[in-house]
C-alpha cells in the first residue's frame, strides 16, 4: 500500500524543513548544518558540495579543452595545463563522484531498509565536514609559489617527488579524503548491517543498497593503502627515504603497483552504486521486475572481488615477466562476463516492459548504452600486445571518461531526478529535465568519441600542444566539451526550481511503477524516516517475490 | 525499546571495531606491500632483481648451449663519473663461471661516493642469474682521478628457459648523497697517523 | 503521438551519430586525418593491428546486438502504446546462455592475444643495440657497437612555435611538435635490441609504426626488439608524464636501407673523431657565438627561455644574471655539474667540452651580458678532466 500524501507548500522554506512528526529539528542555522546529524541534512550537504566540486573540476576541464582547442600555446603555460589535468582528476574522483554517492547513500539508505537514520549520525557528521577542509587544502595549492600538483593523479614518482611544498598540502588533503570515505563506509555498513527492519533480509535489499555494502567494503580495504603509498612518497620527499627513490634501492615502480591495487579497486567504487541506481530506475519506468536480482549481486559481488587481481593491467609498459603479462590479461578479460550479465539484465528488465521516458529512465538508458561503449573499450584495452599502443593515449582518456562520465555522473543524474521529487516534495520540470538529458546525452558523446581517433593515431594524454595532424578531432572534441559544460547549468537551474519555485507537488509514491521502502513514505519524507519499522510484504518491495 | 538500542549499539561497537581494525590493517598492508613485493620480486623475477649473489655457489655442469650476455653502464647525471662496461658483450655457456669488468673513474680532484644498483631484462632471467660477488648496493668511495675495475663473476644457471636468447645486466650509479669527502680525509688522516 | 515521434526521432537521430562514428574507425583509412591505429612496419604493429581491428569488430557487433534489442524494446514496449508489462522475473537459461557466450568469445580473444604478446615479449637474436636514455626533456641514444651517442631534441623551429603566444602559427612549420634537431638513424631489415632507461623521471619510449611503447624508469633497464620492414621517417612522442614539457620531447626515426646506415655510421664516427680534434684546435669568438645561439637554442632555452630572462621562479635568467656575468669557472662548473635540487642539470656528460664552450660564450655575450669571454673547448676539456 502506499501512503499518497500531498502536501500544501504555503511556508515551505526549505526543502527538507517539513516536521510532519514530533522531531527536534534545529532551529538555527549553525545547529542545522554545521551540528546534524541527520542523514537526510548530511546526505544534503554531500550532495550541494559534490555539485560544487562538480563544477570546479569542470571548469578546469573547461580550460583543459580551451588550450586543446587548437595547436598552439594559446592560454596556459604547460606547467599550469599540468596542474589542471592533475587537479581536474583529484577533484572529479575524490570531491565529486565519491562524495555524490556517500550523499546518496546517505539520503537514501535508511528509508530504503526501513531504519530511521544511519547508524552512527554523530560520526557521519565528522565524516562530511573533514571534506570541506581536504579541499579547501587542495585548492589552495594553486595559489602557491610553487602551483599546485602537476604530476598526474596518479602521483607516479620520481615526478611527484620534484614537486616543491604544495606535496605536504596534497598528500594530507588525500589523507583526509581517505578518512573521510572509511568513516562513511563504516557508518553504511553498519547500517546495512545493523539496522535493517525485521523481514528486511539481505537478498531482499534494493540492489543500490547491495552495491554500497560492496562499495563501503572496497572502500575500507583500498583506501588504506592509498594513504600508505602517499605517506611513503612523503617520507620520501621529505625525510630521506627511499621506498620509491631507485638510488637508495628503492623501485618507481613499486609505486605503480600500490597505487593501482587501490587504483583498480577505485574505479569499482565509483561505478558499483551506479549500478545500484540504474538497477532501481529501470524497473521503475519499465513497470516490471528487475530482471535476475540476484545475479545482479552475485555479479556485483564478483566484480569487486576481481578487481583486487588486475591492477597492473594499467602498467603493461613497464616491463613485466611475460607470465605476470598474461596473468593480468586473463583476469581483465574475465571481468567482462559479470560486467556483461549486468548489462543484459538490464536490457531483458525493459524487454517486453510497459516503458515511460521520463528523465531518470533516459539518462538510466544513456548510462546502459554508453557504459557499454566504455565497457567494450575497456576490454579492448585488457588485450596486453595491443595495450602497448593504446597505453597512454586519447584512447585511454576516451575509454575511462566513457564510463565515468556518461557512466558514473549519468548514473548520478538519473538518481538526482529519479528521488528529487522525493527529498524536495516537488516535481522539478520534466521538459528542462529532458532538455538536460538530450544536451548532456549529444555534447558527451562530441566530446570524449572523436578521443578514440585521436589516441588511435598516436596522440598521447596530458600534452598542453600537439601535431596538426591532431587538429580537428580537437577542436570538435572541445566544442562538445563547451556544450557538455554549459549544459550542466541547466541541472543547477532544475534544481533550484524544484526546491524554490516548483508549484507542482509530489505524491509519496512519485513514479507509478516505484517499488521499495522509500516510496511508502512521505514525499518529502519525516526528519527521522522509519521511526517504528515497516512491514515488509511483496508488494511493497521491488524484489520481494524475488525467493526461489 | 531501550534494551534494543543497548543491543543495537553494542553490536554496533562490535562492528565498528572490526571494521576499524580492518582499515588500520590495510594502511599496515600499503607498508607490507613493500618488503611483500621484493620477496615477490625474488620469486618472479619482477623488475629484473631475482640474481642470486651466492659466495663460493657450487658452478653447475657446463652445457653446450650459448647466450649472449650484454653488459651495460649507466652513470646518473648528478654523478660525475665516467663508467664503463671493458667488454660490451659476451657469449657465454651456460653453468661456464665468467667474469665481466667494469671500469669506474672520477675525473673530478675531490672524492666522491657511489652506489650502483642493477637490474636484469628479461626479468625472468634474473632468476637464473648467479653472481659470486658484487659492487652493488654498497657505497664506493673514488678519490679525485682514481680509477677502478670492478669485477662481476656470474654464472648462467643450465635450465635456463629456451626462449631466453639474450640478456642484459645492468648496472646504474648514483651519487651518495650523504658522503662528505672532508669527513673522509679527516678519517684517513687519522687512522694513518 | 506527436511527441512520442519527436522522441524516436532525437533518439535514433543520437543512435545514429553514435554508430557512425564507430563505423568511421571501422572504415579502412578516413581521408585527411588519421583516425585508425597505425599499421606500421614491423611484424608487432601488423599483428597489433590486425589484433585490434579482430576486437574492434567483435566489440561492435557485441554492441549492435545489445543495443539493437534496447532500442526494439524502447519502440515496441512502450506504455504510451499500450503495451502491458510482463512480469517475468528471471530465466536460469537465458542468464546461462549469455554467461557461456561471453566466456567463449573470450577465450576466442585470449588465443590471438596470447600469440602476440609472446612474439612481442620474446626477443630474437638481435644484431645490434640501441640504448635510449630518457632526460627532462630530450633522448638520449647510444649505438652500443658502433660508439656513436648523441641527444635528440625538440627541433629549434617547433621549439619557438610552442611557446605561448609565440605568434607563430603551428601549420607553418613543418611537422610541429614531431620534428627533432638528430634523428635516430636505423637500418632497415634488422633485428635491433633497445635498452631503455631514465635519468631522472619515469618517461615512455613510442613509436606507433613500431607497434609498442616501452617505460623508461630511472634505475632500471627494460628491453624491446624490433625489425623494421620499410626505410623511411617515422615519428612518436614521449607518452609518460614527465614533467612541464611531457609534450615536447618527440621520436624521430630515420629508417635507412642497411648499406646507407653503414656509410652513415661511418660518417658518424668520422665526425665524432674529428670532433675530438676540434676540441684541440683554438676557436674564433665568431665561430664560438654562432655555434653557442644554436646550441643555447636547442638545449638551454627551453628553460631560460630563447631571450635568456627564464621563468620565475624555477628558470633563473641569463641576462644580467650574476653567474653569466660573474667569475668564469664558477659558471662553468655549474653548467658542467648541475645544481642539486633544481633543474639545472649537469651537461658534463651530455654536451661535448666545443658545445659546452661555445654555449658558455654565447650566454656571457648575450642578452645584454658582456663580460667579453671567449671560453676555449680545451678550456672546458681540462675542467672536465681535472
Amino acid at each position: 500500500m502506499s501512503i499518497e500524501s500531498t502536501h500544501s507548500h504555503e511556508d515551505h522554506t526549505h526543502a527538507a524543513d517539513h516536521d510532519d512528526h514530533h522531531d527536534h529539528k534545529p532551529s538555527s542555522l549553525l545547529d542545522r548544518w554545521l551540528f546534524t546529524t541527520n542523514h537526510k541534512d548530511i546526505g544534503t550537504l554531500y550532495l550541494v558540495f559534490s555539485l560544487l566540486m562538480f563544477f570546479i573540476g569542470g571548469s578546469m576541464a573547461m580550460v583543459i579543452r580551451a588550450e586543446l582547442f587548437m595547436p598552439g600555446l594559446q592560454l596556459v603555460e604547460p606547467d599550469f595545463f599540468n596542474q589542471m589535468t592533475t587537479m581536474h582528476a583529484l577533484i572529479m574522483v575524490f570531491g565529486a563522484v565519491m562524495p555524490a554517492w556517500v550523499g546518496f547513500a546517505n539520503w537514501m539508505i535508511p528509508m530504503m531498509i526501513g531504519a530511521p537514520d544511519m547508524a552512527l549520525p554523530r560520526m557521519n557528521n565528522w565524516s562530511f565536514w573533514i571534506l570541506p577542509f581536504a579541499f579547501a587544502m587542495l585548492l589552495s595549492t594553486l595559489f602557491m609559489d610553487s602551483g599546485g600538483p602537476a604530476a598526474g593523479w596518479t602521483l607516479y614518482p620520481p615526478l611527484s617527488l620534484q614537486s616543491g611544498q604544495n606535496f605536504a598540502f596534497v598528500v594530507f588533503a588525500v589523507h583526509m579524503m581517505g578518512i573521510s570515505s572509511i568513516m562513511g563506509s563504516i557508518n553504511v555498513i553498519a547500517t546495512i548491517l545493523n539496522m535493517r527492519a525485521p523481514g528486511m533480509t539481505l537478498l531482499k535489499m534494493p540492489l543500490f543498497v547491495w552495491t554500497w555494502l560492496i562499495t563501503a567494503f572496497l572502500l575500507i580495504a583500498v583506501m588504506p593503502v592509498l594513504a600508505g603509498a602517499v605517506t611513503m612518497l612523503l617520507t620520501d620527499h621529505f625525510f630521506g627515504t627511499s621506498f620509491f627513490n631507485a638510488a637508495g634501492g628503492g623501485d618507481p615502480v613499486m609505486f605503480q603497483h600500490i597505487f593501482w591495487f587501490f587504483g583498480h579497486p577505485e574505479v569499482y567504487i565509483m561505478i558499483l552504486p551506479a549500478f545500484g541506481v540504474v538497477s532501481e530506475i529501470i524497473p521503475t519506468f519499465a513497470r516490471k521486475p528487475l530482471f535476475g536480482y540476484s545475479a545482479m549481486v552475485y555479479a556485483t559481488a564478483s566484480i569487486a572481488f576481481l578487481s583486487f587481481i588486475v591492477w597492473a593491467h594499467h602498467m603493461f609498459t613497464v616491463g613485466m615477466p611475460l607470465t605476470g603479462e598474461l596473468f593480468f590479461m586473463y583476469a581483465t578479460m574475465l571481468i567482462a562476463v559479470p560486467t556483461g550479465v549486468k548489462v543484459f539484465n538490464w536490457v531483458s528488465t525493459m524487454w517486453r516492459g510497459s516503458m515511460t521516458f521520463e528523465t531518470p529512465m533516459l539518462f538510466a538508458i544513456g548510462f546502459v548504452v554508453l557504459f557499454t561503449i566504455g565497457g567494450l573499450s575497456g576490454l579492448m584495452l585488457a588485450i596486453a600486445a595491443v595495450d602497448l599502443q593504446y597505453h597512454d593515449t586519447y584512447f585511454v582518456v576516451a575509454h575511462f571518461h566513457y564510463v565515468l562520465v556518461p557512466g558514473a555522473v549519468f548514473a548520478l543524474m538519473a538518481g538526482a531526478y529519479y528521488w528529487l521529487p522525493k527529498w524536495t516534495g516537488r516535481m522539478y520540470s520534466e521538459k528542462w529535465g529532458k532538455i538536460h538529458f538530450w544536451l548532456s546525452a549529444i555534447s558527451v558523446n562530441i566530446l570524449f568519441f572523436p578521443q578514440h581517433y585521436l589516441g588511435l593515431a598516436g596522440m598521447p594524454r596530458r600534452i598542453p600542444d600537439y601535431s596538426t595532424q591532431f587538429a580537428d578531432f580537437n577542436m570538435i572534441s572541445s566544442v562538445g566539451g563547451f556544450i557538455f559544460g554549459a549544459s550542466q547549468l541547466i541541472f543547477v537551474g532544475v534544481i533550484v526550481h524544484c526546491v524554490y519555485k516548483s508549484r507542482q507537488t509530489a505524491t509519496g509514491r512519485v513514479w507509478e511503477g516505484a517499488k521499495g521502502l522509500e516510496w511508502i513514505l512521505s514525499s518529502p519524507p519525516p526528519y527521522h524516516s522509519f521511526n517504528t519499522p515497516p512491514v515488509i510484504d511483496s508488494t511493497t518491495m521491488a524484489h520481494a517475490d524475488e525467493s526461489h | 525499546m531501550n534494551e534494543g538500542q543497548a543491543k543495537r549499539d553494542q553490536s554496533h561497537g562490535k562492528l565498528v571495531t572490526r571494521l576499524v581494525l580492518l582499515a588500520i590493517g590495510m594502511f599496515g598492508f600499503g607498508f607490507a606491500m613493500w618488503p611483500l613485493y621484493n620477496v615477490f620480486c625474488d620469486l618472479t623475477g619482477l623488475g629484473g632483481r631475482g640474481v642470486k649473489v651466492i659466495e663460493n655457489a657450487t658452478v653447475p655442469e657446463k652445457s653446450d648451449r650459448q647466450v649472449k650476455i650484454r653488459f651495460d653502464a649507466t652513470v646518473n647525471s648528478g654523478l660525475p663519473w665516467i663508467f664503463q662496461a671493458k667488454e660490451k658483450s659476451m657469449v657465454v655457456s651456460l653453468g661456464e663461471m665468467s667474469e665481466a669488468l667494469y671500469l669506474a673513474m672520477n675525473p673530478n680532484d675531490q672524492a666522491m661516493a657511489g652506489q650502483a644498483i642493477y637490474n636484469v631484462t628479461p626479468p625472468e632471467a634474473s632468476l637464473y642469474f648467479v653472481k659470486t660477488e658484487c659492487f652493488c648496493f654498497t657505497e664506493q668511495v673514488l678519490q679525485g682521478n682514481e680509477s677502478r675495475e670492478m669485477p662481476v663473476y656470474y654464472f648462467i644457471q643450465p635450465d635456463l628457459p629456451e626462449n631466453i636468447k639474450e640478456i642484459t645486466l645492468s648496472y646504474t650509479f648514483y651519487r651518495d648523497e650523504n658522503f662528505d669527502p672532508l669527513a673522509l680525509t679527516a678519517g684517513s688522516a687519522s687512522s694513518s697517523d | 503521438m506527436k511527441k512520442q515521434n519527436t522522441f524516436i526521432v532525437v533518439a535514433a537521430v543520437t543512435a545514429a551519430v553514435i554508430a557512425a562514428f564507430w563505423l568511421l574507425l571501422a572504415a579502412p583509412a578516413f581521408t585527411g586525418n588519421e583516425i585508425n591505429m597505425t599499421r606500421g612496419v614491423t611484424s608487432q604493429s601488423m599483428i597489433n593491428y590486425q589484433l585490434h581491428m579482430i576486437i574492434l569488430w567483435i566489440c561492435v557487433v557485441i554492441g549492435i546486438i545489445v543495443f539493437s534489442a534496447m532500442f526494439i524494446s524502447i519502440v515496441l514496449h512502450r506504455k504510451s502504446k499500450g503495451h502491458e508489462a510482463a512480469q517475468f522475473t528471471h530465466s536460469t537459461k537465458a542468464e546461462i546462455i549469455w554467461t557461456i557466450i561471453p566466456v567463449l568469445i573470450l577465450v576466442a580473444m585470449a588465443v590471438p592475444a596470447t600469440t602476440a604478446l609472446v612474439n612481442m615479449e620474446v626477443a630474437p637474436e638481435t644484431d645490434m643495440t640501441i640504448k635510449i636514455t630518457g632526460f627532462q626533456w630530450r633522448w638520449k641514444y647510444q649505438y652500443m657497437e658502433d660508439e656513436i651517442e648523441f641527444i635528440s631534441s625538440l627541433h629549434p623551429d617547433s621549439n619557438a612555435a610552442r611557446r605561448l603566444m609565440s605568434g607563430t602559427e603551428p601549420d607553418t612549420i613543418e611537422n610541429y611538435l614531431l620534428e627533432v634537431d638528430k634523428p635516430l638513424v636505423l637500418p632497415a631489415r634488422t633485428k635491433i635490441k633497445f635498452l631503455i632507461t631514465a635519468d631522472d623521471v619515469i618517461h615512455s619510449w613510442w613509436v606507433p609504426a613500431l607497434g609498442w611503447k616501452r617505460d623508461a624508469v630511472p634505475g632500471f633497464i627494460n628491453e624491446a626488439w624490433t625489425e623494421i620492414m620499410e626505410p623511411g621517417v617515422y615519428r612518436g612522442q614521449c607518452a609518460e608524464l614527465c614533467g612541464k614539457d611531457h609534450g615536447f620531447m618527440p621520436i624521430v626515426l630515420n629508417v635507412l636501407p642497411e648499406d646507407e646506415y653503414r656509410a652513415w655510421a661511418r660518417q658518424q664516427r668520422q665526425r665524432m673523431a674529428h670532433e675530438e680534434a676540434e676540441v684541440d684546435r683554438l676557436w674564433s669568438r665568431a665561430e664560438l657565438m654562432e655555434l653557442g645561439e644554436n646550441v643555447y637554442a636547442a638545449q638551454c632555452a627551453t628553460c631560460h627561455q630563447a631571450d635568456g630572462r627564464g621563468l620565475a621562479p624555477a628558470f633563473p635568467a641569463l641576462a644580467g644574471s650574476k653567474i653569466a656575468n660573474g667569475p668564469l669557472n664558477d659558471n662553468i662548473a655549474l653548467v658542467l655539474h648541475g645544481r642539486e635540487g633544481t633543474a639545472m642539470q649537469a651537461w658534463g656528460t651530455r654536451l661535448s667540452e666545443t658545445d659546452i664552450a661555445a654555449a658558455l660564450t654565447y650566454m656571457r655575450n648575450a642578452f645584454g651580458n658582456e663580460t667579453g669571454d671567449v671560453v676555449q673547448p680545451q678550456t672546458i676539456a681540462r675542467i672536465k678532466n681535472g
